[in-house]
């Protein structure tokens, strides 16, 4: 097909001036980048993955968006949309080369209604920013990623992203009301609407989550969320991991549903104590961080049931933040264990496999094991309410073995996870980091039904190629590399 | 029997056993939608033979429409052809049950009330409070996308799917999603297959969250003189910290279901008459929590309706609680018998759009001396019911006009409404799928890319698809 050879050309050589002079006739000259030291800052994003453009363009408005992607059809230029570029999957990575569309310059809050509780947002407005818009009236916007400070609506629009306190209120998809898309082809579309049940197929529910493959999204209505009238928050210490696990277990049995339940394993502990002074005890071997909140009645009554199983299940103690101060310290700890471990190690990669609770002991041992057999430190920090599992893999890129190790013992958490009736992504997506993995989920009818649905409405494959799909050639053509069965070892 | 017909006969017999497959006309009468009786129907016992089936009727260019306990075949536009009835109730296994984990994988055709008893063993349930609670199936619920009162603080089945497994109309079995309750592998497509009517594929399993069974709960009824009163009490319990489970506002005339067959079979116990009388507008939540969380909330919904001006209040528990409960669950099924030409307008606006909406619906109902009653949810979903005393074409006309002039005020800004349920007679007429839609090309490629060549319930769903 005439564009793959334009797309190879493309990454060997520098874009086609026409296509640069014509974005920049549409965008101005400061909305457009293509010079090699311009493009270094956007090869990477959140992930391990290196991928770099040719072209990173800033769209303002809609109908820029709509410009540029009539220009990237004349020049066949395949094109990716971008929100901060913190996504964890290289799903903001133009793996094929071709073109960025960072929506950054797209951050206006168009509607806020405070009374129907819903807001119209562009893709480009910061998470944080959006609860920090509507705190006065009493709400927030409940999805709440780690990146939340940095992180776009419109990249957790396409990531479906949850965060830790989705284990209460939902993931994003559970947060938004209608679209508004630019479609490969250059159609502008309107789907579903503010007003609840939209009649027809669930085209919005379909494209969040979709990881940018189907339509460069340009304008999002959320719901807003009321503000729980009373928060608790609860530092449980534990002196072995499976004390932590099994309390864990226990919580979800009994029926009780905190907002959030995060744990941290002593490894993470020490790591974060060291950067942050969240204070956690840094001689422990796990600790749950756990809130709950609602109705005053209600949440300080689940506060106790939550704290007697903890102690039931021997913690060494249970403290519960005094404050607002408080609570942001230990959440700061929390959100901050990333960039924490980033100090330890030259590398790390940070994996999504996500496991039914009850499995939850039985996984950290394995996950421990897979450790010692690798020789890796494995670090655990994860939202252990909805079996969400962030194992961190400290390596050293400089060296490729290290590299492919890390990569293998990874599989091999993720193999195991697929065993316990898991899954391969939480909410961090596919993306480009684990589209090789896809057959471990879905057998050839499934995965061929999803392109059909992707090529219904990206028919020339132009938009955010080489995603999700294994060893995608473009234009139908698939050849999966075979892989091994779930949980057996590639070491 | 026709030879085609005695084709078609024994070749589903080949598939799912001479049996499982009825071709007497009586019995095919009970599958019919819209009139139009199948040639035959086939019980399945696999999602192997579902897909052997697709691909027979496919290529026999025969059109197919899966049914359950078959109480909403009324929903959509009637069939442009109909051969083969799909009955799911065969398929009726609990794949599994992990009341630890809280996740439940089930068949299509195990039927809600069944499915039911068996989560209540493990005190939990399904937030699925949908009309023909007692007969209705999980598929059936899933395919018409129909809702419930719970959906006030659990949201709907799309909140709570985890997965799904489907035949595509090539006869192609395929899944989406998966069954851990956090989940972004793959496209969310079991999301499309929501409310579908089955024109995307057949669903054969679905992967589902379970929930703790709620501690006690009351429920709290306030009577007002007027619309915008009982809508003003809804948007000062939304602006508080009470999470309410179910949130309803029925209107004047609702008191007179009760005396009618269909009620008294559904209401469990009566319901205060003082309350769900005369010319008041009812305004009913229910609420649960531990003693001290019921304490606060009869307390500040109390103070909520006086401020609001409520005329009477009443707090229900036990029996008359189960009862207002019914009655906000079986809602539909009860207007449906409460006359010959029921008509039932999904009306969905803003929340604060609500008392306006209500009021244009009730002026054009009015106006032309035709009866209603409504029932409107907190979330913004009104279920607005026309009740003529007889079907005649003056009649129809008359609910044409007010169901057309109805649509047309729904789609202010984000609004939209529908006529889920009218006579099979009037569907020539009423705008069934409500205003044509600019998503509708969205929504073509994808029953193109399901099933292309139109083997479910062709014509059926929005826009003719």
């Amino acid at each position: 097909m005439a564009w793959k050879s334009t797309r190879r050309n493309l990454q060997r050589e520098n874009m086609d001036s026409h296509a640069i002079n014509d974005l920049k006739k549409l965008l101005g000259a400061d909305a457009v980048l293509h010079r090699p030291e311009e493009l270094l800052l956007y090869e990477y994003d959140g992930s391990v993955e290196v991928a770099r453009p040719n072209c990173v363009v800033f769209p303002r408005h809609t109908k820029d968006v709509a410009g540029i992607v009539q220009i990237a059809n004349r020049y066949q230029i395949p094109m990716i949309g971008r929100g901060a570029g913190t996504g964890l999957s290289g799903g903001a990575l133009a793996r094929q080369g071709g073109m960025l569309l960072v929506f950054s310059r797209m951050n206006r809050i168009l509607e806020i209604d405070v009374e129907n509780q819903r807001a119209v947002v562009q893709p480009g407005v910061v998470n944080a920013d959006l609860s920090v818009a509507v705190a006065h009236s009493g709400l927030h916007f409940a999805p709440d990623p780690s990146s939340q400070k940095a992180s776009t609506i419109g990249g957790n629009v396409s990531e479906n992203s949850g965060g830790p306190h989705t284990l209460a209120y939902g993931v994003t998809t559970n947060h938004v009301y209608s679209l508004e898309a630019v479609l490969p082809t250059g159609e502008l579309v309107r789907l579903g609407s503010s007003a609840l049940d939209s009649p027809g197929y669930d085209v919005p529910g379909l494209f969040v989550g979709s990881e940018g493959t189907l339509a460069l999204i340009t304008e999002i209505t959320v719901k807003l969320t009321r503000l729980p009238e009373t928060v608790k928050t609860l530092l449980a210490i534990f002196e072995t991991v499976d004390d932590a696990t099994e309390t864990v277990v226990d919580i979800t049995a009994r029926g009780i549903t905190p907002a959030a339940c995060e744990m941290l394993d002593g490894w993470t502990i020490r790591a974060v104590e060291a950067y942050v002074h969240a204070g956690f005890p840094v001689d422990c071997a796990a600790v749950l961080l756990l809130e709950v909140d609602g109705l005053r009645e209600a949440a300080e009554q689940h506060a106790e049931d939550v704290a007697d199983v903890c102690r039931l299940h021997h913690a060494r103690e249970v403290r519960v933040a005094r404050d607002a101060r408080e609570r942001d310290l230990l959440w700061k700890g929390r959100k901050n264990a990333f960039g924490a471990v980033g100090r330890l190690s030259p590398t790390y990669y940070v994996q999504d496999g996500v496991i039914p609770r009850t499995k939850l002991p039985q996984t950290l041992r394995r996950i421990n094991e897979i450790g010692e057999k690798y020789g890796f430190e494995i670090g655990n920090i994860f939202h252990a309410g909805d079996g969400n599992l962030h194992p961190i893999i400290l390596f050293d890129a400089r060296e490729e073995k290290q590299f492919q190790r890390a990569v293998a013992s990874a599989d091999e958490i993720i193999g195991f996870c697929i065993e316990m009736g898991g899954s391969i992504t939480g909410e961090h997506g596919v993306g480009m980091e684990k589209d090789r993995l896809m057959p471990l989920l879905f057998t050839e009818h499934d995965m061929n039904l999803m392109r059909r649905v992707r090529d219904a409405y990206n028919p020339t494959g132009l938009l955010n190629p080489g995603k999700i799909f294994p060893n995608t050639k473009g234009c139908g053509e698939i050849h999966v590399r075979p892989l091994p069965v779930a949980g057996v070892s590639r070491a | 029997m026709s030879t085609a017909g005695a084709t078609v006969w024994s070749r589903l017999a080949d598939i799912a056993g001479p049996s499982n497959v009825i071709s007497d006309p009586a019995k095919l009468a009970t599958f019919a939608i819209d009139d139009k009786k199948p040639s035959a129907s086939v019980s399945p016992q696999s999602a192997a033979e579902i897909a052997e089936i697709v691909k027979f009727a496919r290529k026999e260019k025969l059109a197919i429409a899966a049914t359950g306990a078959r109480t909403k075949l009324g929903i959509g536009l009637p069939p442009r052809q109909y051969d083969i009835s799909l009955d799911m109730t065969r398929l009726d296994r609990l794949v599994s049950y992990d009341p630890g984990d809280l996740t439940l994988s089930v068949e299509a055709g195990i039927p809600l009330h069944k499915l039911t008893a068996i989560l209540a063993e493990h005190r939990q349930f399904l937030p699925l409070a949908v009309p023909y609670f007692d007969r209705t199936t999980i598929g059936g619920t899933t395919a018409s996308g129909v809702d419930g009162p719970l959906r006030q603080l659990y949201g709907t089945a799309r909140d709570y799917l985890l997965g799904m497994e489907f035949v595509t109309g090539e006869g192609i079995l395929a899944k989406s999603g998966g069954r851990v309750v956090k989940n972004v592998t793959g496209y969310d497509i079991h999301k499309l297959m929501i409310g579908a009517l089955g024109t995307l594929g057949v669903i054969t399993r679905i992967n589902l969250k379970t929930f703790p069974m709620l501690s006690s709960s009351r429920a709290f009824v306030a009577a007002f003189q007027t619309l915008e009163r009982a809508c003003g009490m809804r948007n000062r319990v939304s602006q508080s910290h009470l999470a309410p489970v179910t949130m309803e506002i029925f209107s004047p005339g609702v008191a007179n279901l009760f005396a009618n067959g269909a009620a008294k079979q559904i209401a469990l116990a009566s319901i205060p008459e003082t309350i769900f009388s005369g010319a008041r507008w009812v305004f009913t939540s229910g609420f649960a929590g531990n003693h001290n969380a019921l304490a606060r909330y009869e307390t500040d919904l109390r103070k909520i309706a006086e401020e609001c001006g409520a005329v009477d209040a009443i707090v229900l528990e036990g029996p008359q609680l189960a009862s207002t409960f019914a009655l906000k669950r079986e809602f539909i099924p009860m207007v449906l018998s409460s006359s010959p030409a029921t008509t039932i307008l999904k009306m969905s606006v803003l929340p604060r759009q609500m008392a306006e909406a209500l009021t244009a619906a009730i002026r054009e109902a009015e106006s032309r001396h035709l009866p209603w009653v409504a029932m409107a949810r907190g979330v913004g979903v009104i279920y607005f019911a026309i009740l003529p005393a007889e079907s005649g074409e003056a009649t129809k006309q008359q609910v044409f006009q007010a169901s057309d002039n109805i649509l047309s005020s729904c789609s202010a800004p984000g609004g939209h409404a529908t006529i889920p349920w009218c006579p099979s007679a009037w569907k020539n007429a009423l705008k069934v799928w409500g205003l044509p839609r600019a998503d509708f090309a969205q929504m073509l490629k994808l029953k193109k890319a399901f099933d292309p060549d139109g083997v479910f319930s062709p014509g059926r769903f929005v826009g003719g698809i």
